[in-house]
């Protein structure tokens, strides 16, 4: 399993940006055509739709932020699909590593009644990146040590995380006397401030939504991941794993270590959604939380060049697609919320898995343009 | 004595409902697999084929036309991962995983829109339903003790996809170890540079298996909303793609290993739903989540060769670029 390409197959025929830039622009314009087929299909107009779904999710200073409370939860599965890009590995199981995470800040939560909200959201903070560390060290070690494919076993894992919670919640946590599987609220005093309330302490009124101060912490989180990848010692141990095995080992780096470190980080990313969602907004610890924000993680990270920079926006175009879908389904009888799925869908076959569609008309159309300026004896790079 | 016998009798005849579609998707996993294509999108395939058997059958009034549309759906479905893949060397997992989004999403979309029903498709009539198939002689063996309960329970009135994919079954063994499609077809998914070497297209060979995937994916789709059920619903195939997977692994992409691990996991399947509530001696009432995760923890475990050990296709998931 080899990370995405980086566009720089021949150095000096094409510019870098065709690689980062444009052809990733023209394969969500692909995607986006088609989706406007579907839409045409059904009998609405797609421009019409989807030019709704982005005043929906951009227009007003709610939409917004119900926006960014989706982007929140994708930059923190895009940044954990993209360290195990980085060291090689495909983590699939962002949901069950979410879901766990959701159950250890929740757990934090409901130990801690009356203690003051920072202390409890640092120990949720904590405990969210150590439950869905733990539920990744499992495939990580598996993989570092028997070989186990680990595709397959995140995916087994996500199934066996939701058989875990489906159990904790309607035979153990139960709040007692009730029907649905959920525990109960927390105490309000220790929920994770909305944004409403924090910028209402500097004295800016923003409206009400479910964003809230965990956007900060995926903020913070995109800068220590560039920090760690690209300054410190185990970060680069763990991009050498990723590029070439083999090399790692003579230069007396252990994959094995390594595997496990990318694994135990990013679980703990994507254990983060549970701070958003069961500290932030729901406040109490319920079944499905996720809803494939482990799986839009992948499409997240394959848009966003596994760059933290690229995973914002990528983040944010999927929170738009979120917000303005679920928008849109009210307006458009015929138009329901999975309208957003074979949107996400379409995306991710053409930004990920179809990435190399357009690459060899673009490349030749630049090569065709290149002579006139470089020298026509520069060829023959590569192998 | 005599109930025991007629529940197990029952058992086994949920069992055998339960693993059809399963040793369809799966053995629909053997063929692009052992060709040396991963598809984690067995489910989405399936879930497409579930959509439009319903749809289609539902239009018409024919389960055949419906059973055509299934497979015509998994068949285009597969050959947009051929495209991604082979054509185009794009990553087997990634494509897999958006075939299974795009079509979670497209199912309840256009079914939403086609019917107004809150993304199902309306209740079929029996006359639109993949018929079971009536065996002569029930009559005469009704008297009989054992023969008499045995041919009732388990062999009258079984749907014709059930016959259907026990010929698959037998005829996948025989195609994959006896003839020349399948010798290629295992040589391409181990060493693929060896089989272009011989003179035979890897592409042409890849796609061809990837076309059989999406008939039988489209299949167990059909038998899921036209045969089983009566009508599409949202979410149909609830993860049974990705229990075919792991019977596919389990059965360590050998089709009678992968069959035993199906029949296995649809037993175990059939056992949870009787044991719901029921205390079981010595040990109480096992939580219906922990029967639910059994296939999934066994698969762990022998991927982790705890449980013998399992040796995919070697050239699986490497996208195969010829050499220029």
């Amino acid at each position: 399993m080899v990370s995405s390409g980086s566009g720089r197959g021949q150095p000096g025929a094409v510019p870098g940006w065709v690689g980062y830039a444009l052809l990733p622009v023209l394969n969500l314009a692909a995607a986006f055509a088609l989706s406007g087929l579907v839409i045409l299909v059904i009998g609405e107009n797609p421009v019409d739709v989807l030019s709704l779904m982005l005043s929906e999710a951009l227009g007003y200073p709610e939409a917004i932020g119900y926006t960014l409370y989706y982007t929140t939860d994708y930059i923190f599965t895009g940044l954990a699909v993209a360290i195990a890009f980085h060291c090689g590995l495909f983590n699939i199981g962002g949901e069950g590593q979410a879901t766990l995470g959701g159950l250890g800040a929740g757990l934090v939560a409901l130990a801690l009644t009356g203690w003051p909200w920072p202390v409890v959201a640092v120990l949720a903070i904590l405990a969210s990146a150590l439950f869905g560390a733990a539920w990744a060290f499992i495939p990580g070690w598996l993989q570092a040590k028997r070989g186990s494919h680990i595709v397959i076993t995140t995916i087994m894992f996500n199934f066996i995380a939701a058989s875990l919670m489906t159990w904790l919640l309607v035979d153990v946590l139960i709040r007692p006397g009730s029907q649905s599987p959920e525990t109960r609220e927390f105490d309000p005093g220790l929920w994770l401030p909305s944004m409403e309330r924090a910028l209402g302490w500097i004295g800016v009124t923003v409206p009400a939504s479910p964003l809230n101060l965990s956007f900060l912490w995926a903020l913070a989180c995109c800068v220590l991941f560039q920090i760690f990848l690209r300054h410190t010692r185990w970060g680069y141990e763990l991009r050498t794993v990723g590029r070439n095995e083999r090399a790692a080992v003579y230069a007396g780096i252990s994959p094995s270590r390594n595997i496990v470190l990318a694994m135990l980080i990013s679980g703990a990313l994507a254990g983060f959604v549970g701070v958003n969602e069961i500290l932030g907004v729901q406040h109490r610890i319920i079944l499905n939380v996720t809803g494939g924000v482990g799986f839009v993680g992948i499409a997240v990270a394959l848009m966003g060049r596994n760059h933290p920079v690229g995973i914002v926006l990528a983040a944010l175009l999927f929170g738009v697609l979120a917000q303005g879908g679920g928008q849109v389904s009210f307006d458009y009888p015929s138009i329901n919320r999975e309208l957003v799925m074979v949107i996400q869908g379409l995306v991710i076959l053409f930004a990920g898995a179809m990435e190399n569609l357009f690459k060899p008309q673009v490349e030749a159309l630049f090569r065709r343009r290149a002579p006139a300026a470089a020298k026509p004896t520069a060829t023959g790079t590569g192998g | 004595m005599e109930d025991a016998f007629l529940l197990v009798l029952q058992l086994l005849g949920a069992t055998v409902r339960v693993a059809t579609p399963l040793v369809l998707a799966a053995f629909a996993g053997l063929y692009c697999e052992r060709a040396g294509v991963v598809d984690i999108g067995l489910e989405g395939k399936m879930l497409a084929g579930a959509f439009f058997a319903a749809a289609a059958a539902s239009a018409s009034g024919s389960p055949w036309l419906g059973l055509l549309a299934a497979i015509a759906a998994g068949v285009a479905l597969a050959l947009v991962h051929g495209f991604a893949c082979i054509t185009h060397h794009g990553n087997q997992v990634v494509s897999g995983m958006a075939i299974n989004i795009l079509v979670a999403g497209l199912a309840p979309t256009l079914a939403y829109a086609w019917f107004a029903q809150g993304g199902q498709t309306p209740l079929l009539p029996a006359s639109a339903r993949l018929p079971a198939v009536g065996l002569p002689g029930g009559e005469a063996l009704s008297g009989v003790p054992v023969l008499g309960p045995v041919f009732r329970e388990l062999l009258d009135g079984t749907n014709i996809l059930i016959w259907a994919t026990l010929l698959i079954v037998v005829a996948t063994q025989w195609v994959l170890h006896r003839s020349r499609f399948g010798l290629r077809l295992r040589a391409v998914g181990e060493n693929p540079a060896a089989v272009e070497t011989a003179g035979i297209s890897v592409t042409r060979l890849r796609y061809q298996a990837l076309i059989v995937t999406g008939v039988l994916t489209g299949m167990a789709g059909a038998y899921l909303s036209t045969g089983h059920g009566a009508g599409f619903v949202r979410d149909m195939t609830a993860g049974k793609g990705y229990l075919a997977l792991a019977a596919l692994i389990f059965g360590k992409w050998r089709p009678g290993p992968t069959l035993f691990a199906c029949l296995l996991f649809a037993f175990t399947d059939a056992v949870q739903v009787r044991l719901q509530g029921v205390p079981l001696p010595g040990v109480g009432v096992i939580p219906v989540q922990f029967i639910q995760a059994i296939p999934y923890l066994l698969t762990v475990l022998l991927l982790a060769g705890f449980v013998g050990k399992a040796i995919a296709p070697k050239a699986s998931g490497i996208p195969y670029v010829k050499e220029r």
